[in-house]
């Protein structure tokens, strides 16, 4: 069968302990409103001190060491920002660039293996082993461990500091003028998030019996991305629960359709760049809309639509991908990928000229 | 109450720029006072109000509260006993929580600790909330769940008025806080913070371009003028003042003529052939 179930279900392995990243960037980016650039790193150092504490023999210690780490370097992250005047987005890629060499500090090597550790996915193995609920043992871990974060992090969102933290994000003045200092409550926040990201990095070291220096490295899109998603999902009109469990669910939803571009032997390498599209193309599709508005007004002038045009467009791409996926042996998939989106988007298009000669008409 | 010695602010020192914004400003505010403040464009009336807020740090002299040297206490630190209102409505409120968070989040000036960062906003202070929201008159009271940006501008003013008195301050700073709003909903913010700074006998400045408004509320006016208070009038010499004598007081003290778009405009409309109230 082309999709079978063992393929969703590691699908959605990976998609529950992503998510603690995706919730991370939640609290930092939704709610915050600083976009951390440390994350890449930040993932990869949870990872890294949690395989080396995990291969010391205590898996579970493995994760809380992995969250103070994380927590330490969410602070300095916060501390450039909030104290020395480090330009938000600056302060996280220093971050994120000195993490490479504690990283590879603490790892002694470029890769660490977790072949033979205890970990504690082999420890819920052992204790479902008998029961029928032991095919789903890494299922289980993952959804436990997010299911505790996203309840734990909701509890915290409504507390006073939690409201603070989102008052931060939404309007500086106005949490000055409440008495509070947003330089704390950005700091407790990234802080925070840091916590999650390393937990984040830490499971999937334990669940994939490996930890790479490099793993991390384009984490923020990809989580950026299932926050995209997730938030898409739910609308953003949600109440923050829902749009919480809605980020959880757009990483779950990520990685089943990374498994099913795989399946079409999309090169795992070209999900990095479908990944920076899903985001580029979010991010800007407020402007992008204005944009295609206002050409739409100012051709009308002149009895044009540039609506139908677009479409014309988009209709001789389609043809051309389609020919290119035909005649060319080379990246088929993403030709028929390509195909696939222009003529999304063309159908668009024609649906928004009808609309428009439909108003004329009347 | 408050005292301001000496107080001097310049912008941009040393460039071409440079701009003295207060210059060697003093000020005595006793108790229960409620001052209003006119004075031309750029005169330094925001700025004193910065000054007092610790929107920065002054350049030199002091600025005292309750006989406390606040000089060097950062901005946050000030507002547990400041309340702060801006022209603009946008400034004062977090638009995407709702009312009742906004309300949370200023009702933390009364806590004491930080123990109390990780409580949860009780049934007790929802209902507070409700009172206080009640007092309005705008039904917001049952639009607590509401996100802030959807209420109307003079909404979004009343609410961030609630939100500086909410915890009754020593001193609350109105910088032009009806200005951006159309005039009947002008009117009902300013007849809510008459009531509630009489009614909490709240000491209270407020900067204002209605030349009517600023002889009529309070009992004491102040004009400034580039950087300076150029006039300082209280009880029965005030309470015989019309905005005519105002004018020639600023005309004589600075040697002038007195430059203020929205002051002249407004007197204009008030003392037009049907404006007069
Ligand atoms: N942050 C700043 N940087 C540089 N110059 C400033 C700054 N804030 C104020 N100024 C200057 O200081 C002077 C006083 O400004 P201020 O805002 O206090 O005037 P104002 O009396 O409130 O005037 P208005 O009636 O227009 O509100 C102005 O000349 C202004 O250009
Ligand atoms: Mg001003």
């Amino acid at each position: 069968m082309f999709i079978t179930w063992s393929i969703i279900q590691s699908a959605l392995e990976l998609g529950v302990i992503y998510a603690l990243v995706a919730l991370a960037l939640f609290l930092s980016y939704s709610m915050l409103n600083v976009c951390d650039l440390s994350t890449d790193g930040c993932f990869t150092l949870g990872c890294a001190v949690g395989s080396v504490v995990a291969i010391a023999g205590h898996p579970i210690l493995a994760l809380f060491a992995a969250m103070g780490a994380c927590m330490l370097s969410g602070f300095v992250t916060a501390f450039l920002q909030t104290r020395l005047g480090v330009e938000s987005l600056l302060a996280g890629i220093i971050v994120n660039t000195g993490l490479y060499t504690v990283n590879i500090l603490i790892m002694g090597k470029s890769t660490l293996s977790l072949n033979s550790t205890e970990t504690v996915f082999t420890m819920m193995k052992s204790a479902l082993s008998g029961t029928p609920l032991v095919d789903y043992y890494k299922l289980i871990v993952g959804l436990l461990f997010t299911a505790v974060v996203l309840v734990l992090l909701l509890q915290f969102l409504n507390t006073r500091l939690g409201l603070s933290i989102r008052a931060t994000g939404d309007n500086a003045d106005m949490v000055k003028s409440s008495s509070i200092n947003p330089a704390f409550t950005t700091t407790v926040g990234l802080c925070i998030s840091g916590a999650i990201t390393g937990l984040g990095g830490c499971l999937l070291g334990e669940y994939q019996k490996s930890c790479d220096i490099n793993m991390g490295s384009g984490m923020v899109t990809i989580a950026l991305a299932s926050l995209i998603i997730g938030e898409t999902l739910v609308g953003n009109r949600g109440t923050i629960p829902l749009r919480a469990v809605g980020v959880v669910l757009g990483s779950c939803l990520y990685r089943v359709i990374v498994a099913i571009a795989l399946r079409f032997n999309l090169p795992a390498s070209a999900l990095k760049l479908v990944s920076a599209l899903i985001v580029a193309v979010a991010i800007a599709s407020p402007q992008i809309k204005k944009l295609i508005d206002f050409q739409q007004k100012k051709m009308a002038l002149s009895g044009r639509s540039f609506y139908r045009l677009m479409t014309l467009f988009l209709a001789i791409l389609t043809v051309g991908c389609v020919v290119w996926a035909v005649l060319l042996p080379v990246s088929r998939a993403l030709a028929v990928l390509l195909a696939v989106l222009c003529l999304a988007a063309a159908v668009w298009f024609a649906l928004a000229d009808r609309k428009v000669r439909g108003g004329k008409v009347c | 109450m408050l005292k301001l010695t000496n107080v001097s602010k310049t912008f941009n020192p040393g460039t071409v720029n440079q701009k003295t914004a207060l210059d060697r400003v003093s000020l005595d505010v006793p108790d229960g006072d409620f001052i209003t403040i006119i004075g031309s464009n750029g005169a330094g009336k925001s700025t004193l109000f910065n000054a007092i807020c610790g929107g920065f740090y002054i350049d030199e002299g002091l600025v005292a509260l309750d006989g406390e040297n606040i000089t060097y206490k950062p901005e946050y630190e000030r507002a547990r006993y400041l309340g702060h209102l801006f022209q603009d409505p946008m400034k004062g409120t977090a638009p995407n929580m709702t009312i009742e968070e906004n309300l949370a989040v200023a009702y933390l000036r009364a806590s004491k600790g930080r123990h109390s960062f990780l409580s949860r906003v009780s049934a007790k202070e929802r209902e507070m909330f409700r009172e206080h929201l009640a007092m309005l008159n705008m039904g917001l009271e049952d639009r607590m769940k509401n996100p802030v940006g959807l209420l109307s501008g003079g909404q979004r003013q009343a609410l961030t008025l609630l939100m500086a008195t909410i915890v009754t301050p020593k001193l609350l700073l109105l910088d032009e806080h009806t200005a951006a709003l159309d005039p009947g909903t002008a009117e009902k913010v300013l007849d809510l913070t008459k009531r509630i700074v009489a009614e909490r006998n709240i000491t209270c400045l407020m900067v204002t371009h209605n030349m009517h408004q600023a002889l009529e509320l309070g009992n004491r006016t102040l004009m400034m003028d580039s950087g300076h208070v150029v006039f300082d009038v209280s009880g029965p010499e005030r309470a015989k003042m019309t905005v005519e004598d105002l004018l020639e007081k600023f005309s004589v003290g600075t040697g002038k003529e007195f430059d203020n778009d929205r002051i002249l405009l407004s007197t204009v409309q008030e003392s037009g052939p049907e404006g007069k109230k």
